[in-house]
């Protein structure tokens, strides 16, 4: 069960009117490495996973949930009031003609999500080494994005977002030394 | 350095609720190959005589990793 708390992880501010660079960071809520993907892989991966990892793929299955949310906010304000005219112009032509400017789960070329963006092999050690490999593609995301935008208020919420990721893949690595450690050697056998 | 300072299975109590509907299987194990703990691959380890090294998949006595089924174990002994 989850509790709700109506305001974002960190402030989101969009200073720029830019529908461009919504069609770009759509990736990090559709796409492969997305945020979406993060989440519905951590919390899918934990029953299956030894007890002293669980916790840790609830809490960040959970915040990315709460990054999602924030990258939802940065789409929505970068599109709100564009007319089809300049969504058009933005490259988001499609995208209008099938979803106006509403949001949808998509990548930057418009794929819808799939859950074969998503792995759950049941052996801790491959699902976790997928959940690193996962993190450091977000991270690399993070930057390409970053890359592609002057919005220094924008910008700044990416940065933070970027952080996290960095933050998580040492988590789980940190994970799979526990899982690596001998405990009680003897004592099952 | 001795070679068995780690084992390839790892074995875990998961919690077993008194509502699950099958009978719980206490222990569970999971795989730690060798790759995981070798780091970068010291030169001259010693090697498996040819034809074994074919038997076996590699070269490496330190890089064997032997795997006859997943153990199932339903009740600790």
């Amino acid at each position: 069960m989850w509790i709700y708390e109506k305001k974002l992880q960190y402030p989101v501010k969009v200073s720029t009117c830019n529908p461009m660079l919504a069609k770009y960071l759509i990736e990090q809520y559709g796409g492969a490495d997305g945020e979406l993907s993060a989440a519905l892989r951590y919390l899918n991966q934990r029953y299956s996973i030894p007890d002293r990892v669980i916790g840790l793929l609830t809490d960040i299955g959970t915040e990315e949930f709460a990054h999602l949310e924030m990258i939802a906010t940065m789409v929505y304000k970068l599109t709100k009031d564009a007319t089809a005219e300049e969504m058009e112009k933005a490259g988001l032509g499609a995208h209008y003609a099938n979803h106006d400017n509403a949001l949808f789960y998509h990548n930057a070329a418009g794929a819808p999500w799939t859950a074969t963006y998503i792995q759950a092999k049941g052996d801790p050690i491959a699902d976790l080494y997928e959940d690193i490999a996962a993190e450091e593609k977000a991270r690399a995301t993070y930057q390409w994005i970053i890359d592609m935008s002057d919005d220094p208020d924008l910008n700044d919420g990416l940065k933070f977002l970027r952080e996290r990721e960095v933050v998580h893949s040492q988590r789980f690595r940190e994970a799979v030394e526990m899982l690596k450690e001998e405990r009680d050697r003897q004592k099952i056998f | 350095m001795h070679m068995k300072e780690f084992t390839q299975r790892k074995y875990y109590r998961p919690y077993v609720s008194p509502f699950d509907p099958c009978p719980p299987i206490r222990v569970k194990s999971y795989e730690t190959p060798p790759e995981l703990y070798l780091g970068y691959q010291p030169y001259n380890l010693p090697q498996y005589p040819p034809q074994q090294a074919l038997y076996a998949g590699t070269l490496w006595p330190a890089l064997f990793s032997p795997y006859n089924g997943r153990y199932w174990g339903r009740e600790e002994s």
